[in-house]
């Protein structure tokens, strides 16, 4: 009796061990299954695009011949605000080339170039430049890097939709408002015609590079380290609660990535900042990429590591397809963010051109 | 004048029996409001998921990736990697669990190692997950570095280092791979699934003592007077009875490790994984980490529908789970 019982036990058990064995098994041989599919799919795709691209442009398959025999890794990893661009651009080149595997994590920047620079990743997404303590492990793991600038992301500094006082502010008073030495709590202690009442801050936390884009700003104009943090200020590094924390009180101000204000238009204001020549700009596709929304508006980059650019012709594939028209400039608008300025991809083509000699 | 006592007497305790039932009435209410509580955030969860992610779920969340348009979003990956990474856990944490439960409970001497231990074990069951996620990343990923390209081990002794889906040391069984093995895990399933091995053993090893303990003394001794060795007492005797128990525990943490999150991101776990694993050593997604993407996006279909449809595949499988609990328990109770 009990013996039959240890034999049911064992017997489930192996029977788990085979499942389990299956399940890989399977799937080792699910991508031969469906390459000729998937190949057959994208050939039509190319087929198609050959047909309507070649009057205009180049095709993808003349940008970069022999997409589709391209198989390998190419490992990605770092800021959550690059993350929707890389991986829509991966969604577009695994239709052109089905048996690259990209895989995208979601660290941010400054955990992207914790994998990045021993060489764990071949590109890291920033949000900002690489940071010189960042570039010192780089070169004692003898890894080289190349910089690309894929786009520009506009931080937009906003109120309750009901803030009928605050129709523009400086930088100095934003850096009076947000620093760490701030001694600001009422409207009007910014200026004495503002309401008597408590400022509610709302702030990205300290994971995000939203907020040491800000804290940049900041420094540059009062000195201040870091950003204020006292009772009336909420963090959190999830901007759907900044944003809830700003359409729900009368007397907040906060800031966040222009793509996500893009899509909340109804339920914030956005406030103009006043730039360098004293004209207040309000963030807009158009002068975020144009750069006069100024200086709030900013560069994302990616980071690819030199050695997977020469050794992996998937990474380098990738890199290309990422400044082609069928790559970035395809898929920007769906995810929120603008292009950078006219020639950008153009020179990061010729970047990537000679970094591949 | 004694009748006249008993008569007083009785009254007092009539009058204190309405009282008395009276308290166990409002006792009773508060036990039913207690449990329908519980079953009324249940509901509410449950309706408020079931109307905001119940349209979306369609075909294609199991037969499509991550997309940037989210009618075409699926999270097949993920389901995958949940499924591999659960089923994997089970081996690596079953064998071990069990075993030092029933060293505690069988073997261990009473002395202050065994105390030691035994406040270990369970002050382990209440850290918190993202510090095994850290763990996990340093001694399963990284393995501190030894088997980094220029290390000196790997020169030394010629190691094959490969951080991908294949590739690696490969045993030889006459000819037959049976065994593969990647140096340092990496980002894979195996160094994901170790990590929640960690994750769930205190509890395994509580759950399967407690089974353990609650077997009477009468059937180990009925044992031994038989003349039976202690190995035959515990294979024969302790672990075929108390295997409904520590199954009950098992799954229960099983249903713990399928919904965790944080330990597997700080430990590697992709987000993106636009394609299906092929070994147990490639990179992987689950579930909860596609969930918090999605929910993290700012497009409503993905924070509200999408994540509400990836909930409900999630809450299926636990449910699925806890079936399979509930049917090896009954399948392997012992009735005295």
């Amino acid at each position: 009796m009990i013996y039959r019982k240890i034999f049911s036990l064992g017997s489930i058990l192996v029977l788990m061990a085979v499942l389990l064995s299956a399940c890989s098994a399977g799937n080792a041989t699910s991508p031969t299954d469906k390459t000729p599919t998937l190949a057959a799919t994208s050939a039509e795709n190319e087929g198609n695009s050959v047909v309507d691209m070649t009057p205009t442009t180049a095709s993808s398959g003349d940008i970069i011949p022999g997409l589709a025999e391209l198989s390998g890794d190419v490992v990605i990893d770092g800021s959550s605000t690059v993350y929707p661009i890389t991986t829509a651009v991966a969604e577009e080149f695994t239709k052109v080339a089905p048996n690259v595997r990209i895989s995208v994590g979601l660290s941010g920047t400054g955990g992207g170039f914790k994998k990045f620079c021993p060489g764990e990743t071949d590109i890291s997404d920033a949000s900002r430049p690489i940071k010189d303590s960042e570039i010192e492990i780089c070169k004692e793991n003898n890894v080289e890097y190349v910089e690309f600038t894929v786009a520009m992301d506009g931080l937009t500094i906003m109120v309750n939709p009901e803030n009928d006082w605050l129709k523009s502010v400086t930088v100095d008073q934003i850096a009076q408002l947000l620093g760490a030495s701030s001694t600001i709590t009422k409207w009007s202690d910014l200026d004495p015609s503002y309401p008597d009442e408590e400022i509610l801050f709302f702030i990205p936390d300290p994971d995000s590079g939203t907020r040491d884009y800000m804290i940049e700003i900041v420094k540059g104009s009062s000195g201040d380290e870091d950003l204020r943090q006292d009772d009336n200020t909420t963090f959190s590094s999830d901007d759907n609660v900044l944003l809830d924390g700003i359409e729900n009180e009368k007397y907040a101000f906060g800031f966040f990535g222009y793509a996500y204000y893009v899509g909340a238009q109804d339920k914030v204001r956005a406030v103009a900042v006043v730039d360098e020549a004293g004209v207040a700009v309000l963030p807009s596709d158009q002068t975020v990429q144009d750069g006069s929304y100024n200086p709030l508006s900013r560069p994302l980059f990616i980071y690819v590591n030199k050695a997977s650019l020469l050794e992996k012709p998937q990474v380098a594939a990738f890199v290309k397809f990422f400044f082609s028209d069928q790559g970035g400039s395809k898929i920007m608008s769906d995810v929120g963010y603008s292009m950078p300025p006219t020639g950008t991809y153009e020179s990061n083509l010729d970047l990537l051109a000679s970094s591949i000699q | 004048m004694n009748s006249d006592q008993i008569t007083e007497r009785e009254f007092v305790y009539r009058e204190k029996i309405e009282l008395r039932k009276k308290l166990g009435q409002i006792f009773y209410l508060t036990l039913v409001l207690a449990i329908l509580f519980g079953l009324f955030m249940l509901a509410v969860l449950l309706i408020d998921v079931g109307i905001e992610g119940g349209p979306w779920l369609k075909s294609q969340i199991f037969t499509n990736y991550h997309s940037r348009f989210p009618e075409e979003a699926g999270m097949k990956s993920a389901i995958v990697g949940s499924l591999i990474v659960t089923l994997l856990t089970g081996l690596f944490s079953f064998p071990i669990g069990v075993g030092a439960a029933i060293y505690l409970e069988e073997y261990a001497p009473k002395n202050k190692l065994t105390d030691f231990i035994n406040l270990n074990v369970n002050n382990l069951s209440g850290v918190p997950s993202i510090v095994f996620g850290m763990l996990g990343l340093m001694v399963f990923g990284r393995m501190f570095g030894l088997f980094s390209p220029n290390s000196w081990l790997v020169s030394t002794f010629n190691i094959p280092v490969n951080d991908g889906s294949s590739g690696g040391l490969i045993f030889n069984l006459f000819t037959i791979p049976w065994l593969e093995i990647h140096l340092p895990f990496g980002r894979s399933m195996v160094a994901g699934a170790l990590t929640m091995t960690l994750l769930i053993l205190p509890v395994v090893i509580i759950s399967s003592r407690e089974a353990i303990r609650a077997i009477p003394s009468s059937i180990r001794e009925a044992g031994y007077a038989l003349g039976t060795t202690k190995w035959h007492v515990i294979s024969t005797l302790i672990l075929p009875i108390s295997m409904p128990g520590i199954l009950t525990g098992m799954i229960l943490s099983l249903s713990r490790a399928i919904g965790e999150t944080a330990p597997l991101i700080i430990m590697g776990a992709f987000t993106y994984v636009p394609f299906l694993p092929e070994s147990i050593w490639d990179k992987f997604t689950v579930i909860p980490i596609q969930i918090y993407n999605w929910i993290t996006l700012p497009q409503a279909d993905y924070r509200i529908h999408l994540a509400g449809a990836g909930i409900i595949v999630m809450l299926v499988l636990l449910f699925l789970l806890n079936g399979i609990a509930v049917f090896l328990r009954n399948k392997f109770e012992v009735k005295w």
